[in-house]
């Protein structure tokens, strides 16, 4: 566990995240999450967030060394889409039992990955420490190392089991081991002025695809995507691109940071959320690249795109424009995509009635409330009996939330749309900004609203718990007056 | 006469099974104003409710004692301590059902002994219910853990009744399965009611997760058996455990209250169904009612209409041990033939399946042996969709997870009518996929070079 825990100190003394270097040196040790709050916790564990940051490789056999909970409740259950390979979907795991705590598992999961290179003999096997190998002392970079050796095949061993901290350090961790292990190792056949690598992006209901072909216009290549839609060799030969764009808050800001000190590639942070979050970022590809030795002329095509695009778009929201006048939006989300979604939304003419910024870092509420003014509601943790006052207040129309909340919205019979990991739609770049619009106003003006919120017809609808819950919130404010 | 076979390899390829801590989690959400409590690391509890959250479509009451690296070494105690209160103060459940993992029961965290130790320093919620299942994800199956938690709610909840009480001859304490859905409850408890008897349900999911709106928001269950309720179970006439997993279960009632029990392995099917309505109408005395005998003339003819779509179907179907038998048992009733089974767990009632063999594996399994032996219909959980996609057979979702598709908590397994809309279902699949797969074709019945084609012989037509 000795470098274990030296990783998970190097990455809590992540350098290039503004947040870090605010703080003392005994701060920065405890690190940048804070202690977990038993019986009130919510999230997921390290573990979860090293597969969520490295499971869209697709061609990548993904094995985890653990228990049956750890695989067998979670596989197949992300939204990342692949233009290809299928085996990422495909569920590995040691399911441990009894014996392998007593003995030891390193046999079993050594065996493992014989039988999955033997069986579907995928370009690489990464293999995910979980808790339990990791308290008996299963040593999974040894195993990785020897079996690796033995089939000539590379085997990677991602350490972060689900107790040494939350997703987000999972991420990082994910990311570490993709620096000590995969990134540098092949040389790409060819290189141009043009590639680029984007990190931490996961191609989440395809998202990526929304954008990609912008870059293709340009002429700009994903050399490596980091890790949504992507292959082993590409992340392996990553370390050719002229540029990176780190797309997911912080969440891999520490690759994208030693990339640049490893391999001179510049970064910078950017989103495909929204119309003027999509020009930026594609201006900034355009020019990184150009300080990289691209042709300058980069830069007049880049703005001839964006003219272009963003002309299309403005016409595709113009009508949607008032039909939002005066309608408010609820956004509860994690730190991923609050600050670029809240641009978004406000560039179709809705305003804001909150947002979560549970999980975003101090950094990213500072942006949220340059976007949205000092008055900007921030809501850092809210019940969801406060989620369904605030909604029935009719301070909000319409929420937009990950999977884990939308049954607040639901059952007050108030709009809801999925935003988070496990939404169905895509809404990156120009189309998808339309798509999402297309989307909220499919939801805000369904008729079913009507029809839900009607109340029993042997029902008192003064003496509901709609009713009750409301007069609850009410009741205070008069007495305070 | 099946013989149990355990798939040997290293590597478990596409899970099947899911762990028990979170069997037992679901059991606990059968409780009204419940909140389970995974002592473990907090990804435990955090896939545990993405799953259900996907399966149910509703919130999911879940916590987590959030063990970190170094409480998990030193032993937790504080963390459990913590949990309890901080739910306590958050939520006001009315009970917590407390579940071990792999983590703690590695490190050998001593729950009893952690619970008696909360009880002495915190007599100011000495009425707070704590139930605590030992549940260790490393052995057993997500069917295990259910079945621990209710024979743990039975002998912490159920109150021994005083000596010579009298048994309420109208009450029935049924003892369900994780197999049922929150549809099937309700559907049993229409059934039983309809008998003049007052059915209490241990764990009660159809008040819990049938999705219904709630009369008062709450973060805990929002319906379900009240402890309450739980306590006065040994006062029953009688207790009906259904599947066979809920044998622990009611032998723990009836050793604690005295409560004799029926139980009945399978629901799905003709067969299995009379024998619980006689069973009912015996311990009601009163004649099956008419709406039953109705039923029962719809469920025959349904069987007549589906045998010739569901007979000599190849069947490979996954599923839990108690899930498999019905209804599997129920496809090879209407003349389905058992090819492929895979299963989770050991259980008495695998062995009576009519297959050659069972096998406790994976879907890699499934798929494996469904292509090898030619198998014509899927069934198992929502996991097996890519198997589906690969092989090109009709699927057929049963089970937890079904998270791509609508309704989970409502599709009946259980009644007369129940089972005739199952099998009017599975008939419909299958239909359609000879519709959209196995037209018959010019080609379909081409002589090959093995029959003499060679010789001219394609001029004698469909002679085959």
């Amino acid at each position: 566990m000795t470098t274990l825990s030296a990783t998970i100190q190097e990455v809590f003394n992540e350098p290039a995240c503004g947040k870090n270097a605010a703080k003392s040196e005994k701060e920065r040790k405890k690190g940048c999450t804070k202690q977990l709050q038993p019986g009130g916790a919510a999230g997921g564990c390290a573990f979860d967030g090293a597969k969520i940051a490295l499971q869209p490789l697709t061609d990548v056999a993904h094995l985890v060394h653990g228990p049956i909970a750890c695989e067998g409740n979670s596989w197949d259950n992300r939204g990342a889409k692949s233009s290809g390979p299928s085996l990422w979907r495909t569920g590995f795991t040691t399911d441990i039992n009894e014996t392998d705590i007593v003995f030891g598992g390193e046999k079993r999961l050594y065996k493992a990955i014989r039988e999955i290179i033997e069986k579907y003999d995928p370009p690489a096997v990464f293999v995910y420490q979980t808790c339990i190998p990791a308290m008996t002392g299963d040593d999974i970079n040894a195993v990785a190392k020897a079996a690796s050796a033995k089939f000539g095949k590379p085997v990677i061993p991602i350490n972060a089991p689900g107790f040494v901290g939350p997703k987000n350090l999972g991420n990082k961790l994910a990311g570490e081991a993709l620096l000590d292990h995969v990134i540098g190792t092949v040389e790409p056949d060819y290189t141009t002025p043009y590639d680029i690598n984007i990190i931490g992006e996961y191609n989440l209901s395809g998202e990526l695809w929304q954008v990609k072909p912008l870059l293709d216009a340009l002429g700009i290549r994903v050399l490596s995507c980091i890790s949504g839609d992507g292959r082993y060799r590409e992340v392996a030969q990553s370390h050719r691109a002229k540029a990176a764009m780190m797309v997911c808050s912080k969440a891999m800001i520490n690759v994208a940071r030693k990339m640049e000190e490893r391999y001179g590639i510049p970064f910078f942070e950017g989103s495909f959320y929204g119309i003027g979050d999509t020009s930026d970022s594609l201006r900034e590809i355009a020019r990184l690249l150009v300080s990289r030795g691209a042709p300058a002329e980069l830069l007049d095509r880049t703005e001839a795109l964006i003219a272009r695009e963003e002309a299309k778009a403005w016409a595709s929201i113009a009508p949607f424009k008032p039909r939002f006048a005066g309608k408010r939006v609820l956004l509860i989300t994690g730190g991923v995509k609050s600050w670029s979604v809240v641009a978004a939304l406000q560039e179709a003419g809705l305003e804001i009635a909150g947002t979560s910024v549970k999980k975003s870092t101090k950094e990213d509420k500072e942006r949220i409330k340059e976007l949205m003014g000092e008055d900007a509601h921030m809501i850092e943790d809210m019940t969801p009996r406060e989620m369904y006052r605030m909604l029935k207040d009719a301070k909000a129309d319409i929420m937009l939330s990950g999977g884990r909340s939308q049954f607040v919205a639901l059952k007050a019979a108030m709009p809801w749309l999925d935003i988070n990991q496990e939404r169905h739609h895509a809404y990156m770049g120009y189309v998808g900004m339309v798509d999402l619009l297309r989307e909220i106003a499919k939801t805000l003006f369904n008729p079913v609203w009507e029809q839900v919120r009607r109340p029993a017809p042997w029902d008192d609808p003064a003496d509901n718990w709609q009713a009750r819950a409301l007069a609850e919130v009410v009741a205070p404010q008069l007495a305070a007056e | 006469m099946a013989k149990v076979t355990h798939v040997k390899k290293a590597c478990t390829v596409n899970p099947l099974k899911m762990s028990q801590p979170i069997g037992a989690a679901l059991a606990f959400m059968g409780l009204r104003g419940a909140m389970p409590l995974l002592h473990g690391s907090q990804g435990c509890t955090s896939f545990g409710l993405v799953l259900f959250v996907r399966h149910f479509k509703e919130a999911i009451p879940l916590q987590t004692t959030a063990m970190s690296e170094v409480a998990t070494v030193l032993g937790g105690y504080e963390n459990v301590e913590q949990a309890i209160l901080n739910i306590h103060k958050r939520t006001k459940p009315e009970i917590i059902g407390i579940c071990s993992t792999g983590v703690t029961e590695t490190k050998g965290d001593d729950v009893e002994g952690y619970i008696q130790l909360f009880r002495e320093r915190h007599p100011e919620l000495a009425s707070l219910p704590l139930v605590y299942v030992s549940t260790p994800d490393f052995k057993d199956a997500f069917q295990d853990g259910w079945t621990k938690a209710v024979t743990r709610m039975v002998e912490v909840l159920v109150r021994v009744p005083a000596p010579g009480a009298v048994r309420d001859p109208g009450r029935i304490a049924v003892l369900p399965g994780c197999h049922l859905t929150p549809g099937d409850l309700e559907e049993l408890r229409t059934i039983i009611e309809d008998f003049g008897l007052r059915p209490s349900f241990l764990p009660d999911l159809s008040r819990s997760l049938d999705g219904h709106i709630p009369e008062d928001f709450t973060p805990t269950t929002i319906g379900g058996i009240g402890v309450d309720e739980v306590a006065t179970l040994g006062e029953a006439a009688w207790a009906v455990a259904i599947g066979e997993q809920m044998r622990p279960a009611a032998e723990a009632l009836r050793t604690r209250a005295g409560v004799p029990f029926r139980l009945f392995p399978r629901l799905c099917g003709l067969a299995a169904m009379d024998e619980f309505i006689m069973f009912l109408s015996a311990a009601s005395g009163r004649p099956v009612p008419a709406k039953y005998r109705r039923q029962r003339g719809q469920l025959v003819d349904a069987m007549l209409d589906g045998h010739f779509h569901i007979g000599g179907r190849k069947l490979a179907i996954a599923a839990e041990p108690d899930l498999l038998a019905d209804v599997a048992g129920m496809l090879r009733e209407m003349g389905a033939e058992i090819t492929v089974a895979v299963t989770t767990t050991h259980s008495p009632v695998l062995s009576g399946i009519d297959a050659a063999e069972v096998l406790i594996g994976d879907l890699e399994d499934l798929e494996r042996l469904a292509g090898e032996r030619g198998c014509d219909l899927l069934v198992t959980h929502s996991h097996g969709r890519q198997a589906a996609a690969r092989l090109g057979i009709p699927f057929f979702r049963v089970g937890i997870p079904m998270f791509d598709r609508l309704g989970a908590g409502h599709l009946l397994t259980v009644g007369y009518r129940g089972v005739r809309d199952l099998i009017f279902t599975i008939s419909n699949l299958v239909i359609a996929d000879a519709e959209q797969n196995h037209q018959p074709t010019p080609e379909s019945w081409r002589l090959t070079e093995e029959d003499g084609a060679a010789d001219g012989a394609q001029q004698k037509g469909q002679a085959a």
